[in-house]
């Protein structure tokens, strides 16, 4: 089981990500804001990576990116072999049907003036030689994967809750077999009661389609749930990588801890006895980021490297990446205490 | 009171409607709720369950129309707020009641200095003078944790960031030092760090200066950290209330128990599928004669279609007084 480690469906490379910013009369360029700057990882095909980090720390922009709904400033992105950064027009149109994206807003990405079926039905136009009879057959199928009754396939959006919308977006990002699905915030809009359905959905169709998530959240008990490894994005740049029960159990960069360390847990008695970590002060610009390392201005645990040296995220365990002066640069050998389980994760870069 | 505490509010019966082209939408039912001197009493329920018009309606703040506050008593300061003259009302909304919303931006004004925000209420209900309210102005930001509080006091709201603007509304809150402070999800738009800053500092506050609390959120965790009682609002209705840990431990109503099992779980045991709750909340367009969670509820028998339950005590031996339960099904307590 170990040895059989599944190629990397997605694989990033130093992605970057700039807006530049314009000021003046003059629309000067005088700066960028640095959404992502230099982000690297992968994703093994039939996994989810969780990607998580607080509002503005570029989470969506990568996921954006990734699939080039933007065009990043620099970096590489392989997606099912190909690369996707200097795809040509053409060629991207035809690779766009492989790699999808599922948004937070379920309401804002579904054309109000569109049925259902015409909503899931749309990309069927666009990108399959199907008659109408098809399309119509391939609409129900998708409805059903997702739990929408048949009979729903004339309404309109806003006659459904937000939990049915969210189900409207997945058939869409579903319908032409993608292979690899950015799942930006898909619950965040909705309500406790109803997140779990679609979270099972999504976990379904993982299983029976074998899809490949990108699972970008800032619900760190959700990503626990879902996700194989996880992200922890801080400024635009990964802090830490680990996988999932690593990650939870023991936290190694400072800001994956103190964010873990600042999530409530509905349970008075622990609550009670918890020791939390408060940061100070709040995350700087990203047009401005501190030299250093990007979370040197709340680290608890900053010392004077931090403040002139960017870490780089290295391996510091089997599997696990953190970018931290804490830990020593060079990637250590597997550690006999932990190796195995976690050959999955290791690539060369 | 039942829990022997001492009230400074006591809500009874309250019910609100809104009354739309639709037609009624019964956004409050027959609520009742008391809060006891320096106590946190927390509130939870989903998005349309009536926790924010609930607060609005107690303290005259929604527009009539579409609202009408169609029954309840409001006892606060030894008199029924809802039956005194809105000059009255907003006297005692100034100087007895402090706000804080979700989105501090909304009732930040933005053309203001914050410095001026915090020191109106001030001059007008407390009858402080512009150099006196000033210099309570700056220790306000100081006790709220706002760094360099004099020399912000010439800041706009766009100034400060999200955390900052809610501490900063938590200061104009407690500028006129009132009996209640009423906070309607105030942490829901902040992110984790940032809201564990700002549930240290109530606590700190609680313990300088000992008011009490309604805390309103959707969250679990926050109320399992900060509240003292829980009171869990389905369908515009209080469904189960009681002290913190034992409606944790023991929640009774089929709604509390599907909320806490449907949440996963950030330590411990890691759970292979998520608990679901089936189904959608109620719309409310009519005056409930059945359980609102009924639809929804896999314990529902004939009696939860015909008869909306009235909240009875929960009878536990082992934990502290003061839990019910708004459900014909009787748990079994292990
Ligand atoms: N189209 C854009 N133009 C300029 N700045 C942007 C744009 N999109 C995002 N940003 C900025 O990039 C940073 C990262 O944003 P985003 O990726 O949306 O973060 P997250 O999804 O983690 O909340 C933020 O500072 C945001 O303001
Ligand atoms: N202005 C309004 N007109 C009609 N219905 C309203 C209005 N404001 C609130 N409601 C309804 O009242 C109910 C309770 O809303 P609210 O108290 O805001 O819920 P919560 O704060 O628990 O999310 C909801 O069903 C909502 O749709
Ligand atoms: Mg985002
Ligand atoms: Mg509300």
């Amino acid at each position: 089981m170990l040895d059989a480690s599944p190629a990397p469906l997605v694989k990033v490379r130093d992605l970057k990500m700039y807006f530049p910013i314009h000021t003046g009369v003059l629309r000067r360029h005088t700066g960028d804001v640095k959404a992502v700057d230099g982000v690297s990882f992968d994703i093994m095909a039939g996994e989810t990576l969780g990607l998580v980090g607080e509002s503005g720390c570029g989470k969506s922009t990568v996921g954006r990116a990734l699939i080039r709904l933007y065009e990043p400033t620099a970096g590489e992105v392989e997606i099912a072999g190909d690369n996707i950064l200097t795809l040509a027009p053409e060629a991207l149109r035809k690779k766009r049907p492989q790699m999808q994206m599922v948004f937070q807003d379920p309401q804002a990405s579904l054309n109000p003036r569109m049925t259902l079926a015409q909503i899931i039905g749309e990309p069927l136009i666009e990108h399959s030689g199907k008659t109408a009879t098809d399309r119509l057959a391939r609409i129900y199928e998708l409805m059903d994967q997702v739990g929408l009754n048949r009979r729903f396939a004339n309404r309109y959006p806003h006659e459904f809750s937000g939990g049915q919308r969210q189900r409207i977006g997945i058939a869409r990002a579903l319908a032409l077999n993608p292979k690899f699905i950015v799942c930006d915030e898909p619950i965040a809009a909705l309500d406790v009661s109803i997140q779990a359905q679609v979270v099972n959905l999504l976990e379904d169709l993982q299983d029976r389609l074998g899809l490949t998530y990108l699972f970008i959240s800032h619900d760190l008990s959700m990503v626990r749930h879902i996700a194989d490894r996880v992200a922890v994005m801080y400024l635009g740049r990964i802090a830490e990588l680990s996988p999932r029960d690593a990650l939870y159990a023991k936290p190694l960069h400072p800001y994956a801890e103190a964010l873990l360390s600042a999530v409530p847990e509905p349970d008075p008695d622990r609550e009670g006895s918890r020791q939390r970590i408060i940061l100070k002060g709040d995350v700087p610009s990203p047009a401005n980021p501190p030299k250093g390392c990007a979370f040197c201005t709340r680290c608890p645990k900053v010392m004077d490297i931090c403040r002139t040296d960017r870490p780089a995220l290295t391996e510091v365990e089997p599997g696990r990446q953190v970018a931290c002066h804490l830990f020593p640069t060079t990637s250590a050998p597997a550690k006999s205490t932990s190796g195995g389980q976690y050959q999955l994760q290791q690539h060369g870069v | 009171m039942p829990d022997g505490g001492d009230a400074v509010l006591d809500v009874r019966g309250l019910k609100t409607v809104f009354r739309t082209r639709g037609g009624e939408v019964h956004a409050v039912n027959r609520v009742s709720f008391h809060l006891n001197r320096g106590e946190l009493l927390g509130v939870v329920g989903e998005s349309g369950s009536g926790k924010s018009v609930t607060m609005m309606s107690l303290i005259g703040l929604l527009p009539s129309p579409p609202a009408e506050v169609r029954a309840g008593e409001v006892w606060l300061g030894g008199r029924d707020i809802l039956k005194i003259s809105a000059r009255d009302l907003r006297e005692v909304r100034g100087a007895k009641v402090g706000f804080v919303f979700q989105d501090p931006m909304t009732s930040l004004n933005p053309v203001f200095q914050v410095g001026f925000q915090i020191m109106e209420p001030l001059i007008r209900h407390m009858g402080l003078s512009k150099d006196q309210a000033r210099k309570r102005a700056v220790e306000l930001l100081d006790l709220v944790g706002i760094p360099d509080a004099s020399s912000r006091l010439d800041s706009y709201p766009h100034q400060f960031s999200g955390g900052m603007r809610q501490r900063v509304m938590i200061a104009i809150a407690l500028a006129c030092d009132p009996d209640v402070l009423i906070a309607d999800e105030p942490t829901t738009a902040l992110d984790v760090t940032i809201q564990a800053q700002i549930l240290e500092l109530v606590k700190e506050l609680r313990q300088k200066l000992g008011m009490a609390i309604i805390w309103i959120t959707h969250d679990l965790g926050v109320i399992a950290g900060i509240a003292d009682r829980v009171m869990v609002m389905y369908g515009g209705q209080v469904v189960e209330h009681g002290p913190v840990k034992a409606l944790f431990a023991r929640p009774q109503h089929p709604y509390t128990r599907a909320l806490l099992k449907t949440v996963p779980s950030l330590t411990g045991a890691r759970e292979a599928r998520l608990q679901v709750i089936e189904g959608q909340p109620p719309i409310m367009m009519e005056d409930p004669t059945s359980c609102p969670f009924a639809p929804r509820c896999a314990h529902a028998f004939l009696r939860c279609e015909e008869e909306n339950p009235l909240r009875r005590a929960v009878d536990d031996k082992t934990l502290l007084k003061g839990h019910d339960v708004a459900c014909h099904w009787e748990a079994v307590n292990g």
